[in-house]
């Protein structure tokens, strides 16, 4: 029940939200979060658990579970306990199966649980046969939220941090520490997961105004700091290697902030724990924190007529809490049999409250449809042991649990701390941390609020000094804890029962220790096989339960057991907040303009864009790579190839370089000469090809394929570091832009916009010239990749567009045609030149592509030369040959497609790597993979087609066209 | 609902034994011993126990069973590999795990959702052919189909991948599968266990004892014992293995990371992976995401997990499914995967006599668990590699005879 305003309160009271649940209309304010505003408007059932689909009420009000899992238009499994509510919210609970969250049809699972032991469906439902239908039943009854297909991709902002101290956890020892650490003048930012600083320090008061006066007085030190920032409403998703936390919000449209801090403070708490006892799980048992925290933070009396149950001073200041908001405190249920008697013990008495020690709750009494709590039955409670005999019922409407606590050390696991179980504490805490990392707080073992800002001002100071801050060399001794703050075994085995270990999985005592027997008494094994802590929540409620129980019934200490790993992240993050904006780069060349107003068809290669072909009107794709691949052989052509990788490489050792890397010889090149250049792997694997020209002595400029440049690179980078030659490589790729002219037409065209001499014996094939093409500095090579006369003109990217223009302008006479990938293809095909990747795989060598003639086995090294003297006598698994078709027609269906295999006496013996039409030779031409022996013309191979028919295939010379090269040299 | 499950509503006590007893001590020495308790060690124990009928075998796990890569991978089995050796190997496994579950009697929710690996550019369409080609010509069903077949199995798919890399085809594997992972190394470990293997976990390999070139045992944390023949299956940790016998390999270890989202309600039934976004994804039966992304680009002996690969694995995934913008990830982890350089496995003999290795698994070893141990326990019995590995032996790297898997084996695990 909503209560006139309380001292400290989140809520903006004058601003009051609408919104709905199960279609029913609510009301909160603004502060609220989504599970206050409804249990402020006296919903109790606000999920269904996963498995029998039970109702469930709040359990931690902190995230820590997911009993409070809701469905908002497109976006699913909103944690209510940390979404602030927003208004028009239409919520709806997950995982119901018609009749809503109040009649959820899926209920009558929980009746057959008997049938569900733990692990059950190992057990059954396997029948091969069958199989497939239960999978579908199962995938019909799994799942939380449902996702929109219509939800749009967010693209969501990333900002970048940096601090001296970072502080996970706005608590008392959080704040402690970020105002030691401030003091020394390092810039400190504290991240907190709720709306507001203070952590516990607002809540656990125990109706106490001198505590809250203690946090109020350190909340304002930290908010007039300078040198501290705030960053509340996000939580530290992860720690990853040299303290990078990503702070994330709890809605999927906020930025996630990276922060590199130099220091990190974790200050992070600790979850309550629930205690384990017959339908623990009914909506108004709760954790005692949760109701602190309806009531300080949001003004709600929890229940009207609660009982606590505790082991630790923290439950004495709830039910004097509880008292104060105006609750009827039916009980306070003390698991001990013994306590240091304190003033806190006199006043729960001085409020005529009941205390019951050595005592435990056995079982909370379900009201109608398990919806409610009408009674809680309790009985003695000694080593452990609870006895049911002689029960008293206590009527209450709920019960609160504050039994212990469990350290919330994920990011200090994700860290690589090492931890120990502390056995006075009954709890784990660092026990040596990594460099730069700190902790204090409950995750550190320290429960008293004194204890905690001193355990704070420690850490701080010494997060500073980690920084090089001086704090002045001052020693805290922070006291250790007079009693144990959890615990050891708040758990009742009761044998008709439902006792719930872990709330998001439906897990039970009983199933912890049914596995157990079947062999899974490893906490990792124990985990993955009853699905405790693999839920939502990660096991933040559960894992410590579980981990006693295994002790327990293992006869094991908690330390020796151990826990199970903590990953990242702490709670789940939106993908859209992960991703950001999600760049995907795309490379245009500096004439993607022109290619555009071509009608440029796009054939993604890599992060490139390069025209396929150039779309003509009424004409289909074929017809305009054919009339295209004309231009060339009967006129000129021009096309854009400035996505070759171009490097450059200068200095004494330039040549004695590219000999290394390369398999042919370069030393002996003359200057202003180019030559194939081949470059292979260690394993003698060909890895990329290109031209290499000799500008001067010590200066050469050469070509790599499109997909191999970075890698080709980096490579030879890591070969300069490594050898320590004398020369100097630079990527030029993106610097400098290139085009192909060709055509018996080239040379006429370019003589229009150079006066170089162009003549045959001038500028020879494979000649390197550097000069001016229409005013703009160039180097041209003539190359031959496409079997006609040619200019590969090189210049500074932002000349392309003007070089572009000016050859088109000039060819217009010639009839010139820009064309595309797709002629080029079939025009270096006619030609039998290989393309890197396509007709060659990761384990094919220069030798099996007929590329001896290039590979200098008497140099004294080269990358992949040891090999290839091995492979070379070596039988050749496969050579590359020309092969056609004799009885294939023009344009038949049932031509061959590339990777169709050659097939002979039933084995796969090769395989084709590219095959086309001909226009120019009107037939189908293809290079293959086929065995060495069937490499002479003339041999005969059979090609499996796709439908898998046989196709006959004759061996022929590879340059299908022009074989003497004359239409290039001439 | 199954008659089986009866007996656990009517019975008193839970009635299920020990799936693996528990043992103190080591026996002095056993017949074979097996580093490495997951699927692979496991397997191996329970072939050689079923049909070869070696019982007096010890496999000896560091952690716990199942703990390393096979509680750690993305699950996903499939046979469509590129080169004959791989596509015979793997459809072998595939074949053993259709009739595991009832070997086991044990659900491993063995699930048959079919497998795309999607082709978003001419080049990738043409390697998806080639695997098609070879996977057909030995009997594996797989099928280069177009864009619209992706699109009628996942409707929900952005095609165009949002402009950046449209989908150009796939090659269809209907036997994909996945299959609940932990359980492998339990139905295993059961079956060997039940057979008299022993399993001796938290006991971990100090060394290995020779002499004259042959092993002679294992020295333990919990003391040495003694056996002729001695199977390393330990992925990740193979390298720390080989250095203390001294055996050369070309194992490198890169970790491998994957993440899964909050359960939601089952929506994607086949599995997809994609070359060029380099990520892949499946719905578990639970209703979480699997999805993972290529090797980490470094090599670390480490399980830790980083923040860049859930940044970039999550952009890419959106550009498939931008409608996931709103899920959250749940959890992310790593692996340590022993690459190989032609992304072949290593297994079979080595130079010293009774060492074996089954090794060099890199992303691809949950699916061979079948397989692995089939043909490895033959090996250990005939002292002869079993004729499916002939071609991933150690010495092909000293031969020049790779076995280059890497164009299906590099992003699809």
């Amino acid at each position: 029940m909503r209560l006139p305003s309380v001292e400290r309160e989140w809520l903006d009271r004058a601003q009051k939200i609408e919104f709905s649940f199960e279609g029913r209309r609510y009301e909160g304010y603004a502060g609220d979060s989504v599970s206050s505003a409804l249990w402020a408007n006296g919903v109790r059932v606000l999920g269904r658990s996963f498995k029998y689909h039970r109702p469930r009420g709040l359990l931690s009000l902190a995230n820590h579970d997911v009993n409070a899992l809701f469905q908002h238009g497109g976006e699913p499994n909103i944690r209510g306990d940390a979404r602030l509510l927003e208004a028009g919210m239409q919520l709806t609970a997950v995982n119901t199966f018609g009749g809503g969250v109040d009649y959820d049809n899926g209920r009558f699972l929980g009746l057959i649980s008997r049938f569900l032991p733990v692990g059950f469906y190992y057990k059954a439902f396997h029948t091969k046969a069958l199989f497939p239908l239960w999978e579908k039943v199962f995938r019909l009854t799994t799942g939380l939220g449902k996702v929109d297909f219509a939800t749009p991709r967010k693209r969501t902002a990333k900002a970048y941090d940096f601090c001296d101290v970072l502080v996970v956890g706005g608590g008392p020892s959080g704040l402690a520490a970020a105002r030691a650490a401030a003091k020394t003048g390092a810039s400190v930012a504290i991240v907190d997961e709720n709306a507001r600083l203070g952590g516990s320090g607002v809540y656990q008061l125990g109706a106490d105004a001198g505590r809250a006066a203690v946090l109020d007085a350190l909340l304002q030190e930290v908010e007039a700091a300078a040198n501290i920032r705030v960053i509340t409403n996000h939580y530290a998703a992860g720690y990853y290697k040299d303290h990078w936390l990503p702070l994330v919000a709890h809605t999927a449209d906020a930025p996630m902030r990276k922060m590199r801090a130099k220091s990190v403070i974790v200050a992070s708490g600790a979850f309550e724990q629930p205690a384990v006892f017959r339908a623990n799980d009914l909506p108004g048992v709760m954790l005692a924190s949760a109701a602190q925290r309806l009531f300080y933070r949001y003004g709600i009396r929890p229940l009207e007529n609660p009982l606590v149950l505790t082991a630790n001073a923290d439950g004495y200041r709830v039910a004097l809490d509880m008292a104060k908001s105006g609750a009827r405190v039916a009980a306070l249920v003390d698991l001990r049999a013994t306590h240091t008697a304190s003033d806190l013990e006199r006043q729960v008495r001085a409020q005529n409250i009941p205390i019951h020690a050595a005592a435990i709750v056995t079982e909370a009494v379900p009201g109608p449809g398990g919806k409610s709590v009408v009674a809680a039955r309790i009985g003695a409670f000694a080593d452990g042991r609870a006895t049911f005999e002689a029960m008293q019922e206590i009527p209450c409407d709920g019960i609160l649990m504050s039994v212990g606590w469990a350290g919330a050390a994920n990011l200090l696991y994700q860290a690589e701390t090492k931890m120990r179980y502390d056995d006075a504490l009954a709890q784990f805490v660092p026990e040596s941390l990594p460099e730069g990392v700190f902790a204090c707080g409950k995750v550190n073992g320290v429960h008293t609020l004194a204890a905690k800002i001193m355990d704070g001002e420690r850490a701080g100071n010494a997060a500073a000094a980690h920084v090089g801050l001086d704090a002045g060399n001052k020693r805290i001794e922070v006291p250790a804890e007079a009693e144990p703050p959890s615990h050891s075994w708040p758990i009742v085995e009761h044998p008709r029962g439902k006792n719930f270990v872990d709330f998001d999985e439906d897990v039970q005592f009983k199933d912890i220790a049914n596995a157990i027997q079947e062999g899974f008494d490893n906490i990792e094994l124990l985990k993955r096989y009853s699905t405790s802590g693999m839920g939502p929540s990660q096991g933040k409620h559960s894992n410590m339960n579980v981990l006693r129980i295994l002790a327990r019934l293992t006869g094991q200490t908690p330390g020796a057991v151990g826990t199970t790993t903590a990953r990242p992240m702490y709670h789940p993050v939106a993908m859209s907040a992960l991703a950001g904006r999600g760049f995907s780069p795309e490379r245009r060349t500096p004439l993607h303009g022109r290619h555009v107003a071509l009608g440029a068809a796009w054939l993604i290669a890599g992060a490139w864009r390069r025209p396929a072909y150039y779309q003509q009107d009424g004409k289909t794709a074929r017809e305009c790579i054919h009339a295209e691949a004309a231009a060339v052989r009967n006129g000129v052509g021009l096309i854009d190839v400035g996505t070759l990788g171009k490097l450059e490489i200068r200095g004494k050792d330039a040549a004695e370089f590219l000999e290394r890397v390369y398999v042919s010889r370069y030393a002996n090149l003359k200057v202003g000469m180019s030559r194939y250049a081949v470059m292979c792997d260690e394993a003698g694997v060909i890895v990329d090809d290109g031209v290499a020209a000799r500008l001067a002595e010590d200066h050469f400029y050469f070509t790599t394929t499109t997909s191999g440049a970075a890698g080709v690179y980096a490579e030879l980078s890591r070969w300069n570091v490594l050898w320590k030659l004398d020369v100097t490589l630079i990527n030029h790729t993106g610097a400098y832009t290139a085009v192909n002219l060709a055509g018996p037409e080239s040379r006429a065209v370019l003589a229009r916009l150079t006066d170089m001499d162009l003549s045959g014996a001038a500028f020879p094939y494979l000649a390197v010239r550097v000069g001016e093409v229409a005013g703009i500095p160039a180097r041209l090579m003539r190359v031959g990749f496409v079997g006609e006369w040619g200019y590969e003109i090189h210049v500074p990217a932002a000349y392309g567009g003007a070089l572009w223009d000016a050859l088109m302008t000039a060819g217009a006479t010639e009839g010139i045609r820009p064309f595309g990938v797709e002629a080029q293809r079939l025009l270096r095909l006619e030609k039998g030149h290989i393309i890197i990747g396509q007709d060659s795989d990761g384990l094919t060598t220069p030798l099996e592509l007929n590329l001896g003639w290039a590979v200098k086995m008497d140099k004294p090294f080269f990358v992949g030369q040891r090999s290839l003297a091995i492979l070379e006598k070596k039988p050749a698994r496969q050579r590359l040959a020309g092969l056609v078709f004799p009885t294939l027609q023009d344009d038949a269906d049932r031509r061959p497609q590339e990777c169709n295999l050659v097939i002979e006496n039933g084995e796969i013996a090769g395989r084709i790597t590219s095959i086309a039409y001909s226009p120019t030779l009107r037939r189908h031409i293809a290079l293959a993979f086929v065995p060495p022996a069937r490499i002479e013309p003339g041999e005969r191979v059979g090609v499996r087609l796709t439908n898998g028919d046989m196709l006959a295939a004759e061996v022929v010379p590879a340059p299908f066209y022009d074989p003497e090269n004359l239409r290039q040299k001439s | 609902m199954p008659w089986r499950l009866l007996r656990f509503a009517f019975s008193q006590k839970h009635p299920e034994p020990r799936m693996f007893a528990r043992h103190e001590k080591l026996k002095p020495a056993y017949d074979v011993v097996i580093i490495g308790g997951g699927g692979h060690g496991l397997a191996a124990a329970y072939y050689l126990a079923r049909e070869h009928g070696v019982t007096n075998v010890c496999v000896l796990e560091k952690g716990y069973i199942g703990g390393g890569n096979t509680g750690r991978n993305t699950t996903i089995i499939r046979s469509n590999y590129l080169t004959p050796e791989g596509v015979q190997f793997y459809d072998a496994s595939v074949k053993l795990w259709q009739d595991l579950s009832a070997d086991f009697d044990l659900n491993l929710f063995y699930a048959n959702r079919g497998h795309f690996t999607l082709a978003h550019t001419d080049a990738s369409l043409r390697t998806m052919r080639w695997r098609a080609e070879v996977n057909k010509h030995y009997g594996v069903d797989s099928e280069l189909v177009g864009p619209e077949a992706v699109k009628k199995a996942a409707p929900m798919i952005d095609i165009d991948c949002g402009g950046h890399a449209p989908i150009l085809g796939a090659l269809y594997h209907a036997p994909g599968s996945v299959a609940r992972h932990d359980a492998v190394a339990w139905g295993y470990g059961r079956g060997a266990d039940r057979r008299g293997v022993e399993i001796h976990q938290k006991t971990e390999v100090l060394g290995i004892d020779t002499a004259g070139g042959k092993v002679k045992g294992v020295h333990t944390s919990k003391g040495h014992v003694a056996a002729p023949k001695v199977l390393c299956a330990v992925a990740g940790f193979t390298p720390r293995i080989l250095k203390m016998l001294e055996i050369p390999s070309p194992i490198y270890i890169h970790p491998l990371q994957a993440m899964v989202s909050e359960p939601v309600k089952p929506f994607l039934d086949p599995i997809l992976v994609s070359g060029s976004l380099h990520v892949y994804i499946s719905q578990s039966a639970r209703g979480e995401l699997v999805m993972g992304a290529s090797l980490d680009p470094y090599e670390a002996h480490s399980t830790r997990s980083s923040l860049e690969f859930v940044e970039g694995l999550t952009a890419e995934m959106l550009n498939m499914f931008p409608f996931l913008s709103n899920v959250r990830v749940m959890r992310q982890w790593a692996g340590m995967a022993d690459m190989t350089p032609d992304f072949a496995p290593i297994m079979g003999k080595t130079p010293l006599e009774g060492f074996y290795l089954d090794s060099g698994w890199g992303t691809w070893g949950f699916k061979a668990t079948p397989v692995a141990g089939k043909t490895m326990a033959h090996t250990l019995i005939h002292d002869t590699p079993h004729p499916l590995i002939t071609g991933f032996a150690l010495d092909r790297f000293r031969n020049y005879a790779l076995t280059g898997e890497k164009g299906a084996a590099s992003v699809g695990h």
